[in-house]
């Protein structure tokens, strides 16, 4: 079980953690693209010209990452609270964990497909 | 009282006035319809409503009424009471929608003619207004609920522990507590999630956390450190409106909150 594997309250500090930084991260992305002004940043080139960038990619990859695992973890919360029962919370603490890995993953494939041009 | 002077509101001096002086409490003209739920979970698919017409004064109790009604109407109502002073406990029960001591609460108070009086939610019901408090109590003795530390007030060679007026602050509010269960029935997480802990029992874990006489600290942070334990509070606030002794166990969750995020040591 992640809970026997992590406290509580550690994982409640990761969730803390990761929602005050992911709020830093989207400020930057929210000013970086009022800077360029909004619909000229739509345009399907300007979108590519982001992940081309490597410091502009890493701060899209730090926001997958940051606001999955808050996610997440906030809808494993909600699921245990729902309803109780040993195989049921595994079922969900793993699923979310896995559900977590998943789209980390696939978003991160998308990342560095268009930074590396392969898009 | 002295001789021919003036009686209280509700008192009469009886007419045939003798050597010895009685006085009287007059019958009141004011009453109350008292809706009591009614429901055995042994028989019973449902809760209903019975409607009984009660008399009361200005100092008369939801308690009162029930034994009024207990005593007079119907003596099948299931309520557990004893000391009528808001110190066992016993008479919590959710009175007009609100979980609330039914010894420490007047009719008057509630300025309604009708009061409806129904068990506490999130507690099994054992007969009508009577529920089962083992859940809370386990939970409250799993939080150890005690000094702990290897020496001993009482034990040969050592001396009473001292302690300062502020550290006595820093828990005696928590100390209040009569376990009576309002604060366990008022709380929204506890509805949801039968193996959450509690305020009751949160706020008892923190009144020894933060006594500075007790070493058991990190023991009782293990216990509360759980899946189920004190991060199932979402900081309603429900469980310390509805204190009758004001403890405030919303605010010791938060403070114990603050040893398990390490900025409390």
């Amino acid at each position: 079980m992640m809970s026997s594997i992590m406290r509580e309250s550690h994982i409640m500090k990761i969730h803390y953690l990761t929602a005050l930084v992911a709020v830093g991260f989207v400020i930057i992305h929210i000013m970086v693209r009022v800077t360029q002004g909004f619909s000229n940043s739509l345009e399907f080139e300007s979108v590519i010209a982001n992940y081309k960038s490597i410091p502009y990619a890493i701060v899209l990859e730090a926001m997958l990452i940051l606001i999955s695992v808050h996610g997440f973890n906030g809808l494993r919360i909600i699921l245990l609270e729902l309803k109780q029962g040993n195989a049921y919370e595994n079922a969900v603490t793993y699923g979310c964990l896995a559900a977590m890995i998943a789209l980390i993953a696939y978003g991160s494939r998308t990342i560095i497909m268009a930074s590396m041009g392969m898009v | 009282m002295a001789k021919g002077g003036a009686l209280p509101k509700g008192f009469e001096r009886p007419s045939d006035s003798g050597s010895q002086e009685k006085y009287e409490v007059k019958p009141s003209s004011k009453t109350i319809t008292l809706r009591i739920s009614k429901f055995n979970p042994e028989k019973d698919d449902h809760s209903t409503f019975l409607e009984f017409t009660v008399p009361y004064e200005k100092w008369t109790t939801v308690l009162d009424t029930i034994l009024e009604v207990k005593s007079h109407q119907d003596h099948s109502i299931g309520v557990r009471y004893s000391c009528r002073q808001a110190t066992c406990g016993s008479c919590g029960m959710i009175i007009n929608g609100k979980p609330r001591l039914a010894c420490f609460t007047k009719i008057s108070e509630l300025d309604s003619n009708v009061v409806t009086v129904e068990p506490m939610n999130n507690f099994p019901i054992i007969r009508d207004l009577a529920v089962g408090f083992e859940r809370m109590f386990s939970t409250h003795k799993r939080m150890k609920p005690y000094i702990i530390r290897e020496d001993s007030e009482i034990s040969s060679g050592t001396k009473e522990f001292l302690q300062s007026p502020e550290d006595v602050e820093k828990y005696i509010q928590f100390a209040s507590c009569i376990k009576c269960g309002l604060c366990n029935s008022a709380c929204p997480t506890m509805a949801a999630d039968s193996t959450f802990i509690g305020p009751q029992g949160l706020a008892q874990a923190y009144r020894y956390v933060a006594d500075n006489r007790d070493k058991g600290k990190d023991e009782r942070l293990r216990i509360i450190d759980e899946r189920h334990g004190i991060w199932g509070c979402h900081f309603a606030g429900s469980c310390s409106q509805v204190c009758p002794k004001g403890v405030d166990p919303a605010m010791g969750i938060q403070l114990l909150r603050g040893y398990l995020l390490g900025y409390r040591k």
